[in-house]
């Protein structure tokens, strides 16, 4: 009996073979695999694309029956080719704004790309006929597409400035539409530029994270504000209460551009408060003004606590480059570093009531800290004349020795 | 009060019968030639070994082998304890200059043939003693419980884990668990500082022992010309006294220049630093095993190499057994080159390490 379910078994297993044969076979792979360089690509970088890998094929974009080797017979009335350019927003969408479809492989994604892009400039110049306008192919790849959580995608925070910039660094291709092309070159010397290359930091702003992505649009004047809330919001705060957020609403200025620019935005610094030259205070108060006096002593505030920061840390360096261990204040001096970067950020309430109770709560620290590093250069000193002391001992010993050494030769 | 010394060193002297001591140093001889130089380095390595155990059993007054502590403890010493940081810097500086200080000693024992006849044991007693001080810098470096501390002994655990058979066995041992942990720390801390001091002293004792009562041994070269010869005591002790006390300037000026460094604490999630690599008296086998190929004919590259580390060691332990010609007073020239490209072997991957970094 057993042999006999085992035999028919045997032979069901047989005559579904084929048929599991033919469900993997894949002609158009085959066959572009063996043709010239630029038909022969699409197929090599698709082993490497996220539609393969949730087991998407070449038919569920193009159409056509992989299952036939006959490439005419392959080719038949559900065969849809390559799409023109001014179509691809539309044939990518048939899969990508069908939720249900989507919910299958990703409940996660959004599906509302296609509205989004016919909201952006690159949509609204598309719709108006411009083919050079960018489309879903031009971000995202073509045949080897990954998600954007993978370090080679063309949609991975650090390539995305290389990905909007193949566009719109290119001044013959940007030409026609009369906009700079420096906004890479800017940005690459920008404080988020360094946090994203340098430090790594994955979090750090990418051209999409101010312009959007599938709606990418130059942000308005009005909304710059609320673009650079999204990740500081506690200095936004601080500027809606100040004198200053009525001021810039009246003179149509947007608010954090006016002072920290857009693409190159460095590291701010006290240097840009006060009244000397670098000063962006300078743009709106003219000598002798109340702002220009209150810039004078801001500077002069920062400043000064900034100055004792710097002075202690590099005492701390020199005490720890004779060797003695001052990790200790070093973390404390983390800590007042801290207390400097909030008073900083309290510059943009223009209050120096509440800079000044600030910098008021790393004053103690920092005397600790100084006490610190001055016990640290004597340590320092201490330990040198130790080994003065302790070498010219150990000498006169080997000295005595040597002789000791030498008569007893002689004696011999 | 020379009434008073007399008084106590009699008493002493009833017990211990310390004069036979004496009168066994004074009449025992050194002989001097061209290359007793070279005999002084035992000497050092001991007095090295003696700072190690004084300085290691300070550091046990405030060392904390516990993960959430050990790094803190260590900062404390080096920060806060009156000369914390001479001690640890001494114990650390000193490790490092022993094994330096016991692979000279080591291959001067063997260019001189000093491990012949009848001094086989002394050269085996000497490279196992080598092995365990190796051992007491491979525990002792994870001690401190910091970043480059904890990577090197993934990297050397790891090396230990892909020897064949036993490799997963040892390697489980070693840690105390599948990873680096509480257990193993505690593990380390054990054997820094009760197994391994243990069988260092019994092997010390041997190895003194049997060079006390055979003597210094007389290069072949010059076995029969005519040579002098000083009483171990005072004279030979006042030259070693000699060079101890130069070794220990060079510890001093090393410490105040160069304080050992505390280090990051470990973390576990971290990723592994770039460029971690052992202690330097390891750089010349894990340089081997990285730029062996993955597989040479049918064997896999590392278990090759570690395969044949071993019986380059075995080989090296039984030199005075397979050195025919030096047993029998014969120059053996074979056995001096063997030597010299063993010697050659590690200077080249131990540079290579740190002068090709990416190699």
């Amino acid at each position: 009996m057993i042999k006999r379910i085992i035999l028919l078994a045997s032979l069901m297993g047989l005559c579904l073979l084929p048929g599991a044969v033919l469900a993997q076979k894949n002609s158009c792979l085959e066959c572009h695999k063996g043709l010239d360089a630029e038909l022969k690509a699409p197929a090599e970088a698709f082993a490497q694309d996220i539609h393969q890998q949730f087991g998407l094929t070449c038919k569920d974009c193009h159409g056509g029956n992989p299952a036939l080797d006959d490439v005419d017979k392959a080719k038949d009335k559900t065969f849809k080719g390559a799409p023109k350019r001014a179509q691809i927003p539309e044939f990518c969408a048939r899969c990508h704004s069908d939720t249900a479809y989507m919910r299958r492989f990703n409940p996660n994604l959004r599906v509302d790309q296609l509205s989004q892009y016919a909201t952006s400039k690159h949509g609204q110049r598309l719709k108006a006929g411009d083919t050079k306008a960018a489309v879903c192919t031009d971000c995202h790849g073509v045949h080897g597409i990954q998600t954007a959580k993978y370090p080679k995608s063309m949609t991975f925070p650090w390539n995305i400035p290389q990905t909007c910039s193949r566009c719109h660094s290119d001044a013959a291709y940007m030409k026609a539409y009369g906009i700079p092309t420096d906004q890479m070159a800017k940005y690459k010397e920008s404080v988020h530029a360094q946090a994203l290359f340098d430090t790594k930091d994955m979090s750090a702003p990418t051209c999409n994270s101010c312009h959007g992505n599938h709606g990418a649009f130059p942000p308005e004047v009005k909304s710059v504000a609320s673009v650079c809330r999204q990740c500081h919001p506690s200095t936004g705060d601080l500027f809606t209460k100040s004198p200053h957020k009525k001021a810039f609403d009246d003179l149509g200025q947007s608010e954090c551009e006016a002072c920290h620019g857009n693409h190159k935005i460095e590291r701010p610094t006290t240097a840009m408060l006060g009244t000397a030259d670098k000063s962006v205070c300078l743009q709106c108060h003219d000598k002798g003004s109340k702002g220009y006096t209150a810039a004078g002593e801001l500077r002069s505030l920062l400043d000064g606590f900034e100055k004792r920061v710097e002075a202690n840390a590099a005492t701390l360096e020199i005490a720890e480059k004779k060797g003695v261990e001052v990790s200790d204040p070093a973390f404390k001096l983390k800590d007042v570093n801290t207390v400097l970067i909030s008073a900083k950020n309290l510059v943009h309430g223009l209050s120096l009531t509440e800079i000044k109770k600030k910098l008021a709560e790393g004053d103690q620290t920092l005397a600790d800290i100084e006490k610190a590093g001055a016990a640290a250069l004597d340590e320092a000193k201490f330990r040198r004349k130790g080994l003065i002391i302790a070498t010219v001992l150990l000498a006169l010993f080997g000295v005595a020795l040597f002789f000791k050494i030498r008569s007893m030769r002689k004696a011999d | 009060m020379k009434k008073i010394a007399q008084s106590i060193f009699d008493y002493v002297d009833d017990r211990f019968k310390v004069k036979g001591l004496i009168e066994f140093s004074k009449h025992k001889k050194v002989p001097e030639h061209e290359y007793s130089f070279w005999y002084y380095f035992g000497g050092i390595s001991l007095f090295l070994a003696g700072i190690q155990i004084a300085t290691g059993i300070m550091l046990l007054l405030y060392y904390t082998p516990s993960i959430e502590a050990a790094h803190e403890s260590i900062q404390f010493i080096m920060s806060q304890v009156k000369f914390g940081w001479l001690i640890r810097s001494v114990h650390s500086w000193t490790a490092n200059i022993l094994i330096g200080i016991l692979f000279v000693h080591m291959f001067s024992t063997f260019f001189l043939k000093a491990y012949r006849k009848p001094r086989e044991l002394t050269w085996i007693t000497g490279f196992f003693l080598l092995i365990l001080f190796m051992a007491f810098g491979f525990s002792g470096y994870l001690l401190p419980w910091n970043e480059l501390s904890y990577a090197a002994t993934r990297v050397g655990t790891d090396i230990a884990g892909s020897l064949p058979l036993v490799g997963k066995w040892l390697k489980t041992v070693i840690l105390g668990g599948p990873g680096i942990s509480q257990a193993t720390l505690s593990r380390f801390f054990w054997f820094h500082v009760a197994l391994l001091p243990m069988a260092a002293f019994f092997l010390m004792a041997i190895h003194v022992l049997l060079v006390q009562t055979l003597g210094m041994s007389i290069p072949i070269k010059i076995k029969d010309k005519k040579h002098k010869e000083i009483s171990f005591f005072p004279d030979f002790i006042y030259k070693d006294a000699l060079g101890w006390t130069l070794i220990l300037v060079l510890i001093g000026v090393i410490c105040v220049f160069l304080p050992w460094e505390v280090g990051k604490k470990a973390d576990p999630f971290a990723a592994t630093p770039l460029g971690i690599k052992p202690e330097w008296y390891f750089t010349f086998m894990f340089t081997t095993l990285k730029i062996i190929p993955g597989h040479v004919l049918f064997f896999e590259g590392e278990q090759l190499a570690i395969l044949a580390f071993m019986i380059g060691g075995l080989i090296w332990l039984l030199a005075p057994y397979l050195d025919r010609k030096s047993a029998r007073d014969q120059r053996s020239p074979l056995f001096t080159w063997i030597g010299i490209a063993v010697l050659l072997y590690i200077i080249v991957f131990t540079v290579l390490t740190y002068a090709v970094p990416k190699l």
